[in-house]
């Protein structure tokens, strides 16, 4: 019970304090800020229900580099993967929405989402499988090209001619991800969750989820035990990107409606932290990705109203993720009977 | 000049140096031979001054020295040249012997230069000290480090492994410079488990074995003409006397006229020769050999973790050639690495699915490709009770357990089930007595059980012991196979020293 209290509440707290004082020399007022946040992102039906519907992508995209990082492939691409998705998927979903009944447009575009981030990793995948090539490498520069991809894309391909703005056509509110029963919170909220324990047995019950972590703990052993590797790791990708993908299909179906030109909003890097806090655990990460949530809508408020930059939220974050890592360095080194 | 008083290192589990009692002199080309494992790098360490001694001492000229870093050893003017280049490729030869310098001034290339020039002429080589490192071959990038140690004031040379990575004229080059050295009063030791070098290069010879020194062959008589009988002297040395071969006799071979049950049809691995190789029912077919000749690669391939060029490989007269590692495993094809930690275990993992790992997704532990942990968890307690595995639970982490039950581990993975060959790679290297002992006899059993045992095995004793044929292996081809008997150890010896002319 100390062991908790000392590695995860305490850092929360000092994590709280050091950012207040950040805010204080900012000239805003710690208290007021931290009131809003919680009041805005958690006490109040519409902010409870918005941070539960910006869970969904997060949690898309942490199951997606559980699955990676568990097979010890390091899939930083996906931003390129989530944008193009997004990008495809927003312009073909308000075409398909004319013809098609609503929830075979919405199968369908998942679908395309998924399969859009998948096709996007196969070249890091080719060289990681057979070259042997650092896909760290290789899936940041697919990030780059597939973020400009996706720019000119919206810019010069899918831009909705009735707007000024360079942007893909809207996607009706009524043809969007329904709602959960009588909330305003987007079933893309359920697709994560579901997803995300899906993932997480896969990883740890399976003889599948095995081979990638075997995969991941020793090539050597995996060959020697007369696995397929490259194969597997192609898999690996292929599984990882996809749901990339279906992080950018869940955030247009249910919360962006379009794409707007130069917008990315770069969870990948934000959500890299977070599944290490979880241990590449997917049920652990579901609550962290909730308290990640409540920071960002709550935050947004907080900003506008006491005229803080709207990146505050990422200084909370940082400050919080940099202090946990301290205290399970300290905590670590403690069972290890080494110096701290 | 420099002499080791009952110099003892201990690593956990191990003794890597045993009370070594070893004098060098000045102007003498000291070699010390021995076989993987027998603690010649430890000794280097202790002498470069990368490790202390645990017990005993070193004099040096008499005095006692302790050397608690390499720059203390270098001071006391003992040089090291290590196997792998410790040079800076980008550099110039000059630049290179100028690092370690103060690093506030400026290098003295010129005067660098000048210097090495005079050693050089001395030495009889020639370096131009503007090459850049990267440029120059590898026996070259030796002479500089040479030179380097020269410059920096050692008497006392130490050449470990230096001619593992040379082409044989550069090596024979090297063995001339160090005669040189020798001749300028210096004292050299040079570290090697090439026969052949130790005789030509060397005045003295000093043979280790499990951290002991198993004997020395004094100036004398590597001044004489019977190098023939010398070399024979060394592999006893290096390999184990013929006193010690008390092993039990091995078991009566199986019965002759039936078909084999392993079988290699001109196997090419790497750039080989192909092999053939027969083994039946119950037989025990050992491969000697000094380490690193080839054995992993003809194990892997007969295993189907690396392609094999051509040939046939037959189990039971079925050619697994085309077979993939998981295909032969179930087949009755069993291969027990020699790489516990690297390639056979994966440390963080259970004991319980280290058990499993060549049987995944497999009935009854997994259905449908989901984890059954009822019938993993008994089958993996009915194993550890089966070979004796010592560990507080079947959940523990492999990487936990002493080398010999993670050896445990292995054997029951690979002897279980419709076993038919087993491959087995250096099985007792690192394991202490009484694992060693354990290991043996399940390999006898295995025999006795109708499996056909292909033994590779660096420890000529353990052959020996084990074995029903012995064949040698060297630079990748089995060149001889002898029945085992009374006069095996001396025509494997023989076969070994051959080589080594």
């Amino acid at each position: 019970m100390s062991r908790i209290v000392l590695t995860a509440f305490l850092p929360f707290i000092a994590a709280i304090i050091l950012s207040g004082l950040v805010l204080w020399l900012l000239g805003a007022n710690p208290v007021a800020y931290y009131t809003i946040v919680v009041q805005r992102g958690l006490f109040s039906t519409g902010g409870l229900q918005a941070s539960a519907t910006h869970m969904a992508a997060p949690l898309l995209i942490g199951a997606s580099l559980i699955v990676a990082f568990r097979a010890g492939i390091w899939n930083l691409g996906g931003d390129g993967q989530f944008l193009l998705a997004a990008v495809v998927v927003a312009a073909a979903a308000p075409n398909l929405a004319g013809i098609l009944p609503r929830w075979a447009t919405l199968s369908l575009c998942l679908a395309l989402g998924a399969a859009v981030g998948a096709a996007w990793s196969v070249l890091p995948a080719l060289l990681k499988a057979y070259q042997g090539v650092n896909e760290i490498i290789t899936t940041l520069m697919m990030t780059f090209l597939g973020v400009s991809l996706a720019n000119v894309l919206v810019k010069l391909v899918f831009a909705d001619p009735h707007t000024t703005v360079p942007q893909t056509r809207t996607l009706p509110v009524a043809d969007r991800l329904p709602h959960v029963f009588h909330t305003t919170i987007s079933s893309g909220l359920l697709v994560g969750v579901i997803t995300i324990i899906l993932v997480q047995l896969v990883m740890a019950r399976t003889a599948f989820g095995l081979k990638l972590r075997m995969v991941g703990a020793s090539q050597k052993a995996a060959l020697h035990a007369g696995l397929p590797v490259p194969r597997l790791i192609f898999s690996v990708f292929g599984l990882s990107a996809a749901l990339a993908g279906l992080a950018g299909a869940v955030d247009i179906l249910g919360v962006q409606g379009n794409v707007r030109a130069d917008w990315n909003p770069a969870y990948t890097l934000t959500v890299v932290p977070l599944v290490f806090l979880a241990r590449l655990n997917g049920f652990a990460a579901i609550p962290l990705m909730f308290l990640f949530a409540i920071l960002s809508i709550g935050g947004e408020s907080a900003a506008r109203r006491l005229g803080v930059p709207n990146q505050f939220t990422l200084v909370v974050m940082a400050t919080l993720l940099i202090l946990l890592g301290v205290s399970e360095t300290l905590d670590q080194r403690r069972r290890n009977g080494g110096p701290g | 000049m420099l002499s080791l008083q009952g110099v003892t290192k201990r690593y956990p589990g191990v003794v890597a140096n045993d009370r070594l009692f070893i004098d060098f002199a000045a102007g003498e080309v000291h070699v010390l031979l021995g076989e993987n494992g027998a603690g010649k790098s430890t000794l280097v360490a202790l002498l470069s001054g990368l490790q202390t001694p645990d017990q005993g001492f070193i004099l040096l000229n008499g005095a006692r020295q302790v050397m608690k870093n390499p720059a203390q050893a270098l001071r006391h003017g003992i040089g090291t040249v290590y196997q792998h280049s410790m040079l800076v490729p980008s550099l110039s030869v000059a630049e290179n012997i100028a690092l370690g310098g103060a690093w506030w001034r400026r290098p003295d290339l010129p005067g660098i230069a000048a210097r090495m020039a005079t050693i050089c002429q001395d030495i009889g080589v020639t370096l131009d000290p503007a090459a850049i490192v990267g440029t120059l071959s590898l026996g070259e990038q030796q002479q500089v480090e040479i030179i380097r140690a020269l410059l920096r004031g050692s008497r006392f040379l130490i050449l470990d492994e230096a001619t593992g990575m040379l082409t044989p004229n550069a090596a024979q080059e090297l063995g001339a410079l160090m005669r040189r050295l020798a001749q300028r009063g210096l004292a050299v030791l040079f570290i090697t488990h090439k026969l052949r070098e130790a005789l030509a290069f060397g005045d003295r010879i000093s043979v280790l074995r499990h951290g002991r020194l198993a004997g020395q062959i004094s100036p004398e008589r590597l001044a004489g003409t019977d190098h023939g009988q010398i070399s024979a002297d060394i592999v006893h040395l290096m390999f184990g006397s013929a006193q010690s071969a008390a092993g039990p006799a091995p078991v009566p071979a199986a019965k002759a006229g039936d078909s084999p049950v392993l079988q290699a049809i001109a196997l090419a691995v790497a750039h080989a020769p192909p092999i053939d190789l027969a083994i039946s029912a119950g037989e025990i077919f050992g491969i000697a050999g000094i380490d690193g000749n080839g054995q992993k690669q003809f194990a892997e391939a007969l295993a189907g973790q690396s392609p094999a060029q051509g040939g046939h490989i037959l189990l039971d007269g079925q050619d697994l050639a085309a077979l993939t590692v998981g295909e032969r495993h179930k087949k009755g094809l069993r291969y027990v690495t020699d790489d516990r930690l690297g390639e056979g275990t994966i440390g963080s993992f259970p004991i319980s699915l280290n058990l499993l790992f060549k049987n995944l997704a497999d009935r009854p532990f997994w259905r449908h490709g989901i984890e059954q942990p009822a019938p993993i968890h008994a089958y993996a307690e009915q194993q550890v009770a089966a070979f004796d595995i010592r560990t507080p639970s079947v959940d523990t982490p492999i990487g936990k357990l002493s080398g010999g039950n993670i050896q445990k581990v292995l054997l029951a993975r690979e002897l279980s089930g419709p076993a038919r060959a087993v491959i087995f790679a250096k099985p007792t290297n690192g394991l202490d007595v009484q694992n060693t002992i354990a290991t043996r006899q399940r390999i006898r059993a295995a025999a006795s059980g109708g499996l056909a045992i292909l033994l590779i095995s660096t420890d000529l004793d353990e052959i020996l012991e084990l074995s029903h044929r012995i064949a040698v292996m060297a630079g990748g081809r089995l060149v001889g196979v002898v029945e085992n008997g009374p006069d095996a150890r001396r025509e494997v010896g023989e076969m070994m020293s051959g080589l080594a002319e």
